[in-house]
């Protein structure tokens, strides 16, 4: 089954993100109930800090109802919101929020379901564990290239970043090391899972990835003191952090809206949880 | 019986102009998109110059250099190693064990890129970090590595195929002058099929230039110009595929057309050269 999408006017989506809040308010319980007797697929691409949870949601609906098929592809928040907006997929993923140019032009709807904090991580062996947001910076720049001079071995720092089309090198970016240089010499990973993947590999690497995504494999680096935990970015105290959006164009109808009504019902705010981020009810 | 010769002809008439125009459509389409800046006389800045987007300058000078390093650094890797076993595959290995061994490159050509990739960034990349202890290990020695795997099949194929069409007599003639292995190969099996090595060759050097997943996970995609092969660099491909997200509307986007009639250059120079190899060969026999 195709997902009629609307062509709908400025003045209406206005009226639509309007509406939006009120969804998203009025929906009830009964998670999974809302899938049966329904058929079809639905495509998902964009934002790489969303694949755990979108996943594990597409895992237990289509483990609910086998004719449902839900593909979910990385790329990027870039990616995600422009894919959703030429109609390439059902739902772009965004670990920012759409501009208001991108919404104007592809008339997205957009859904924030939970929010994520962006975190700084090293290799497990590395001693470094704190740093300041002066090093930081200084560290992206190039300035500070050894990892001596923050108190660590006598190797060169290698720097992990992501591609532009990043929502979480947006988030970075601007609020951890404050729309700073990122030099030239920085390797570029793909997606959050590749970034922790490579700094996983790395002894003498940096990076940074979605809270979500921190697990053993990688060490959270403290910022003025403050570690990226779920809990601190909840309580506010680490600053660094972004909704996560899914967004749709004009108006979800059919499997779509009801896999958004998946992600706001208490299941799927738990399986956020679960997956290391902040529901927003 | 005419009828249906009359159909193929046309069926094929009309496949082969399909594929043709689809190529040369590709072509005017990246050149169209590019127009503005050919117009603008940005073209050859762009070809010359750094890449940096915060200051407004985008150009893909590291990622030509990028390209024709790893390219050429893994066909470097790949051509001994590929003549050898070609050798060992056609000549002088046993008939049985040579064909066990073409089979197995055979269903090489069929191992998509990323399982490369995939395998390079857990067990080549840690191995070049730290024998070499400078940089991370994602560079531009261990993306030509897995390059060099990557076209070993083609080259491989092409080079004992073209052996495998070097008469029997000669060889023959080899053993009965008393030549050994070494002098078979020398200065008859490598002189009589050359144009085929060649031709091999280059094909390796375009799949080389053209593959995008191992250049992207392995080689790091650093934008700064490579100094030596173990600095991350970043290839057009990888450049096309990492840009692609960015806003339509902006100078950026337009340099990755920049990047594709570059590629599609490259691609059909080494066409065009295979091509006049085939054909003097052709007139040859």
């Amino acid at each position: 089954m195709k997902v009629k999408l609307f062509r709908i006017g400025f003045l209406q989506v206005c009226l639509m993100l309007a509406l939006s809040f009120t969804l998203v308010s009025t929906i009830q319980a009964g998670s999974l109930e809302g899938f049966m007797g329904e058929k079809g697929t639905i495509k998902i691409s964009g934002g790489t800090a969303h694949i755990p949870v979108m996943k594990e949601a597409a895992k237990r609906i289509m483990t609910f109802n086998s004719d449902i098929q839900i593909s979910i592809a990385g790329g990027g928040s870039g990616v995600g919101i422009k894919q959703v907006g030429e109609g390439l997929v059902d739902i772009g993923n965004s670990g920012r929020k759409p501009t208001d140019k991108e919404i104007n032009t592809y008339q997205l709807n957009i859904f924030k379901w939970a929010i994520d904090g962006v975190g700084v991580v090293v290799n497990p062996e590395n001693k470094v564990t704190l740093l300041t947001k002066a090093q930081l910076v200084d560290i992206f720049s190039g300035k500070i290239s050894n990892w001596k001079r923050i108190g660590g071995v006598d190797k060169s720092i290698n720097i992990y970043t992501r591609d532009k089309a990043s929502g979480t090198r947006d988030v970075f970016w601007k609020k951890a090391i404050d729309k700073g240089q990122i030099t030239d010499k920085a390797n570029f990973v793909v997606s959050n899972g590749a970034m922790k993947s490579a700094i996983s590999t790395d002894p003498y690497g940096i990076g940074y990835v979605s809270v979500g995504h921190i697990d053993e494999s990688v060490a959270p680096v403290a910022l003025d003191g403050v570690v990226p935990t779920l809990e601190n970015v909840k309580k506010g105290t680490y600053k660094i952090a972004r909704g996560l959006y899914s967004n749709t164009k004009g108006k979800p109808s059919g499997l779509v809206k009801k896999f958004i009504e998946y992600l706001f019902s208490p299941e799927g705010q738990q399986l956020a949880a679960d997956k290391g981020f902040i529901p927003v009810k | 019986m005419k009828g249906i010769d009359r159909f193929a002809e046309k069926f094929f008439w009309v496949a082969a102009v399909l594929s043709l125009s689809v190529t040369v459509l590709i072509f005017g389409f990246m050149v169209i998109l590019g127009l503005p800046l050919f117009k603008g006389g940005q073209f050859f800045e762009i070809l010359s110059k750094p890449w940096l987007p915060d200051r407004g300058i985008f150009g893909i000078y590291p990622m030509i250099v990028g390209t024709l390093s790893i390219a050429l650094l893994g066909l470097g890797f790949a051509f001994p190693l590929c003549l050898g076993c070609s050798v060992f595959i056609s000549v002088l290995g046993p008939k049985r064990l040579g064909r066990i061994l073409k089979k197995t490159v055979q269903s090489m050509t069929g191992i998509p890129t990323v399982v490369y990739g995939f395998v390079g960034i857990f067990l080549l990349v840690p191995v070049i970090r730290e024998v070499f202890e400078s940089g991370s290990g994602m560079c531009i020695l261990s993306a030509s590595l897995l390059l060099a795997i990557l076209i070993s099949p083609t080259m491989i194929l092409f080079f004992s195929d073209s052996f495998d069409q070097v008469p029997k007599p000669f060889l023959d003639a080899v053993d009965a002058l008393g030549g050994n292995n070494a002098q078979k190969i020398l200065y008859v099996i490598l002189p009589y099929s050359w144009r085929g090595v060649l031709t091999g060759l280059i094909l390796a050097l375009g799949r080389a230039m053209g593959d995008t997943m191992i250049a992207l996970m392995v080689a790091g995609n650093a934008v700064a110009l490579p100094d030596s092969v173990l600095d991350s660099a970043r290839t057009l491909t990888a450049h096309i595929a990492l840009i692609i997200a960015s806003d339509f509307e902006s100078l950026e986007f337009k340099t990755l057309f920049a990047c594709g009639i570059i590629l599609y250059l490259f691609t059909t120079v080494i066409a065009l050269l295979v091509r006049s190899i085939d054909s003097k060969s052709w007139r040859r026999k």
